[in-house]
C-alpha cells in the first residue's frame, strides 16, 4: 500500500491523539476513596466558639506551619454600642495562645474562627499562572507545592486573607482541609481539636452528614457573599459586623 | 504518481511541516508533567502527593480503641465531647508504637485554664473562672477530675 497525502494526514491527526491520551497516563489507583463521591466544606458555631486557639494549634502541629503565619486563625470582635459598622478587631499571634482580657468593657464581643472558604468559585484559582493551585474533585482548594512558582498572585486574590508565602519553600501555603486525614476518614485537625464542637467538617454529598438538617433548622451564612465565590464555609449565628 | 512529478517543492514543505510537528510532540512530552490536564489544569499526581502526608492527631477513634475505660469515664462528664488529643496534643505515634512513645504528664495548672480562664468575648454559659481567685495556683486536678471535672456532693465532703 502506497502512503498518500491524505492517509498521510490522516493518520497524523490520529497520532496526535492518540499520543495524548498516553500523555495522560493511567488513574492511580485510589484504595477506598473515591474523590467524586465527595464535597467539602465546614460548619462553624460562633456560639460555641471559647477562643481558646486549639484548632490554631492543632493546624500548626498537623500541618507544621511556620511560627507567624496561620491556615486558620481566631479573631476577636469588640463591637461598642452603635459601632455596628466599625469594630475593633484583635487576633494576637492568631489567637494560638488565647485572648487576654479586653480593655474596653461593655458591647459585644465574639469570637470568630477563620480559614479558607474552600469556595467553588475560588479567585485564587483563577489567578495561578501555572495551574499549580486548584479546586479538587472533592471540592477542597489546594496547592501543588512542587509547581507553584511563588509568585504571590493568588495571595492578593483570596478576599478572605488565606493565604500566605511559605518562608522556608517559597510557595503559596494555606489550609488543605487537612486533605491528607480526610481522605483517610478522619476529619480536619482544627475539627478534632476543637473542645466545644465550633468546628465541624462537612461532606455535602454524604446524606447522613448532619449538616442537611442544620441548615434546614439554623440560617447560615458565609463571609463575603458579595465576592460571589460560592463559599464553603458556614457560619452560624454570624454578626453582620463580621468582615 | 504522474502528479506528483512536479511536486518536489511541495513534499519537502511537508517534511518540515512533519519535523516541526514531531519536534513539538517530543517537547510538549517533556515539559507537560504526568497527569496534566485529567481533572483540570493541574496536575492530577498533586492529588496524591498531598494526600500522603502523615498525620500527627490520630483522631478520637484510635485513642477509644485501646483506652475504653477513659472513654466509659468522659461519657457521663462534662467532657464528653471533648476529644483526647485536644488535651493530650496529637499522639498517631503512640498509636503506632505505644510502647515507646509515651504521652507527656499534663500541667493542669496551665492546661485547664486555656479554656476555662474568663474572657468577655466567651459565651455567657460556658463555665469560667478567674484561675488566681479560683485555686490561687493550686492544680486543677487537685480538686477536679478532668475526664469528668463536676466535683460530686459525695466526693466534695471529707
Amino acid at each position: 500500500m502506497t502512503m498518500t497525502r491524505r492517509h498521510f494526514l490522516v493518520l497524523t491527526a490520529a497520532a496526535a491523539a492518540a499520543w495524548d491520551s498516553i500523555l495522560a497516563g493511567t488513574p492511580e489507583a485510589a484504595p477506598s476513596y473515591n474523590a467524586s463521591q465527595h464535597w467539602y466544606g465546614m460548619l462553624i458555631n460562633i456560639e460555641e466558639c471559647i477562643g481558646c486557639g486549639s484548632c490554631v494549634r492543632g493546624c500548626q502541629q498537623e500541618n507544621g506551619v511556620p511560627d507567624g503565619y496561620f491556615r486558620t486563625w481566631v479573631e476577636r470582635y469588640h463591637v461598642a454600642d452603635w459601632t455596628v459598622e466599625s469594630p475593633t478587631v484583635d487576633s494576637p499571634d492568631g489567637g494560638k495562645h488565647g485572648f487576654p482580657e479586653l480593655k474596653e468593657p461593655g458591647g459585644k464581643n465574639f469570637f470568630v474562627p477563620k480559614l479558607c472558604n474552600h469556595c467553588a468559585d475560588s479567585p485564587c484559582t483563577q489567578v495561578c499562572p501555572v495551574g499549580a493551585t486548584f479546586v479538587s474533585p472533592d471540592g477542597a482548594v489546594l496547592i501543588d507545592s512542587n509547581y507553584c512558582l511563588g509568585c504571590r498572585y493568588c495571595i492578593q486574590a483570596c478576599p478572605y486573607g488565606c493565604r500566605f508565602l511559605n518562608p522556608n519553600t517559597n510557595t503559596a501555603e494555606k489550609c488543605t482541609v487537612c486533605y491528607h486525614r480526610i481522605t483517610k476518614g478522619l476529619t480536619t485537625a482544627c475539627c478534632e481539636n476543637c473542645p466545644t464542637g465550633a468546628r465541624q467538617l462537612v461532606d455535602f454529598k454524604n446524606p447522613k452528614d448532619p449538616i442537611h438538617d442544620f441548615l434546614k433548622t439554623h440560617s447560615v451564612q458565609v463571609l463575603k457573599p458579595y465576592m460571589a465565590t460560592r463559599a464553603k464555609v458556614y457560619y452560624y449565628d454570624l454578626d453582620g459586623s463580621v468582615r | 504518481m504522474r502528479d506528483l512529478r512536479d511536486a518536489g517543492h511541495l513534499l519537502r514543505l511537508v517534511a518540515v511541516f512533519a519535523v516541526i510537528f514531531a519536534a513539538f510532540l517530543v517537547v510538549r512530552a517533556v515539559l507537560v508533567p504526568k497527569g496534566f490536564g485529567r481533572y483540570g489544569h493541574y496536575r492530577s499526581e498533586a492529588l496524591a502527593e498531598i494526600a500522603s502526608r502523615p498525620i500527627a492527631y490520630a483522631g478520637h477513634q484510635a485513642c477509644e480503641n485501646c483506652h475504653s475505660d477513659i472513654v466509659e469515664v468522659k461519657s457521663k462528664g462534662k467532657h464528653k465531647s471533648v476529644n483526647c488529643e485536644s488535651c493530650h496534643g496529637p499522639l498517631a505515634k503512640h498509636v503506632d508504637d505505644p510502647a515507646s512513645v509515651q504521652p507527656a504528664k499534663l500541667d493542669t495548672t496551665s492546661l485547664c485554664p486555656r479554656c476555662h480562664t474568663a474572657n468577655a468575648a466567651k459565651p455567657k454559659n460556658f463555665p469560667q473562672v478567674s484561675p488566681e481567685d479560683h485555686s490561687g495556683g493550686v492544680p486543677c486536678d487537685t480538686c477536679h477530675r478532668p475526664h469528668s471535672p463536676v466535683i460530686e456532693e459525695a466526693e466534695a465532703k471529707p
